[in-house]
């Protein structure tokens, strides 16, 4: 697919078990690249003008009639609107339907270290992750939903059954995303609720914020399905009346 | 997998048919059984449970598929809470599967999935919205209603990712029983669905039943 990225703005990097939150500005894209193979990254979306239009899961996935997340899929507010669009992926498989782990799953699988004993190694997971960044924009736990794992890839077998594919997530993989609006992201890059390895992964993840160009009449993303032409059409109607 | 119930409609304590279009929201006590029938086939029944002693730990779909380690719903499932708790067990199931991954319908979701004109059609959220609106006391808003179970709904995951629905499995009379772990609320919106032909673009009644734990 495509590039859209043009201007490199600003890079970092945050290590494995941490997290961080911003709002990107309609235009811009994020990408995230898996430093070592083995990350993965929580995310969380809302709309900063109207912080309980947020990500939804389940309208994503029914209205692509997909159950992973790859190039050319949008991910869809509860109010039927494209926060941002997967504009080019190496990874070619993401989860959505997972979602974090917790506290008590950490320290059943790898053991509780403690910041009083590790500090900033310490086992920190996904869940108060999200609950540490959401309060920071006056939202809690009753705002939580499915969030996007990235770089992790979860299929499922002909009876249903989750299968954790450790070979989804590669060295130097990228995935990069348009924002389509403006969006609050909260993100962490804890490890995947299923992932099996013997010691807590601390992977980290680098990130970069490019300009990018608006989805053009003919962009893939917007193209790839009629329902998401339709998207980037209650898209324009927000911006033009707010 | 299926499995019968051995429990009579003779001896429920209560019985209410929730026609399509409608909201039911009811607090089921823990210990007790809560059946949900499909009366007349393929009707989807969109549903919601909140922690009656505490709504905003609530159903979780997400965490709900990742404990039982698969994408559907059967007869021994554990509806699982987004504090890592059992809300309701699934003990009897005429159907065999249920969906959780679909999320409800919307008026907005309906203008992405069908066209623009349909925003003005009555959808699932919508009941949702208006039940938390005409119930105050439990202290539940847009920002509680969350992803959903979809019972005798048939959305199959292929090995490659890909997400299809399928005709149901449902037909009439099927129903899925549960057993209470804890109180909960109970918020059901009986899908009025126009466009999927999943209900075959037929929204019917549901019947919902109540047994008390002795039963």
């Amino acid at each position: 697919m495509a590039t859209v990225r043009s201007d490199l703005l600003y890079q970092d990097e945050i290590d494995g078990g941490k997290h961080w939150s911003f709002t990107l500005r309609r235009g811009t894209v994020l990408r995230l690249i898996d430093r070592e193979g083995g990350a993965n990254v929580g995310m969380l979306f809302y709309n900063p003008a109207n912080l309980l239009e947020r990500y939804n899961a389940p309208d994503t996935l029914k209205c692509q009639y997909t159950f992973k997340l790859t190039a050319g899929h949008c991910l869809y507010s509860d109010m039927g609107r494209v926060f941002c669009s997967i504009v080019d992926d190496t990874a070619g498989w993401h989860d959505t339907v997972c979602g974090n782990s917790t506290k008590s799953m950490v320290a059943e699988r790898w053991g509780r270290r403690s910041y009083q004993e590790y500090r900033n190694d310490w086992t920190q997971n996904g869940h108060d992750s999200f609950l540490v960044e959401a309060a920071k924009y006056g939202l809690g736990r009753r705002d939580l939903a499915a969030n996007v794992n990235w770089f992790s890839k979860v299929r499922t077998e002909q009876d249903g059954t989750l299968v954790f594919d450790p070979e989804g997530a590669r060295a130097g993989a990228h995935v990069d995303l348009r924002f389509d609006m403006d969006t609050l992201v909260l993100f962490h890059t804890c490890p995947h609720p299923m992932n099996p390895a013997a010691e807590y992964p601390r992977k980290p993840v680098s990130y970069e914020l490019h300009r990018g160009d608006p989805a053009a009449e003919n962009d893939p993303c917007r193209t790839s399905r009629p329902e998401n032409g339709r998207g980037f059409a209650n898209n324009h109607l927000y911006h033009l009346c707010g | 997998m299926t499995r019968q119930s051995t429990l009579s409609p003779d001896t429920a304590v209560y019985r209410k048919t929730v026609p399509a279009g409608d909201y039911w929201i009811h607090v089921v006590k823990a210990g007790q059984v809560f059946r949900i029938v499909d009366l007349e086939g393929n009707q989807a029944a969109d549903t919601l449970f909140y922690n009656a002693a505490d709504p905003a730990e609530r159903y979780s779909a997400i965490d709900t598929i990742r404990e039982q380690r698969n994408v559907y719903l059967g007869v021994g499932t554990r509806l699982m809470s987004t504090a890592g708790n059992a809300m309701l067990e699934i003990v009897a199931d005429t159907v065999g599967r249920h969906d959780t991954l679909g999320g409800a319908c919307s008026t907005e979701s309906n203008t992405v999935r069908y066209a623009l004109e349909k925003k003005c059609m009555h959808a699932c959220r919508d009941s949702y919205l208006l039940a938390v609106a005409e119930h105050e006391e439990f202290g539940l808003t847009k920002r509680d209603i969350t992803h959903n179970i979809n019972f005798f709904m048939n959305v199959p995951v292929t090995p490659e990712g890909g997400l299809t629905f399928a005709d149901g499995l449902s037909g009439p009379g099927q129903y899925v029983e549960m057993r209470a772990c804890m109180d909960v609320i109970v918020l059901i919106s009986n899908c009025p669905q126009l466009n999927n032909p999943c209900n075959a673009y037929d929204p019917t009644p549901i019947e919902v039943v109540v047994w008390d734990a002795a039963a």
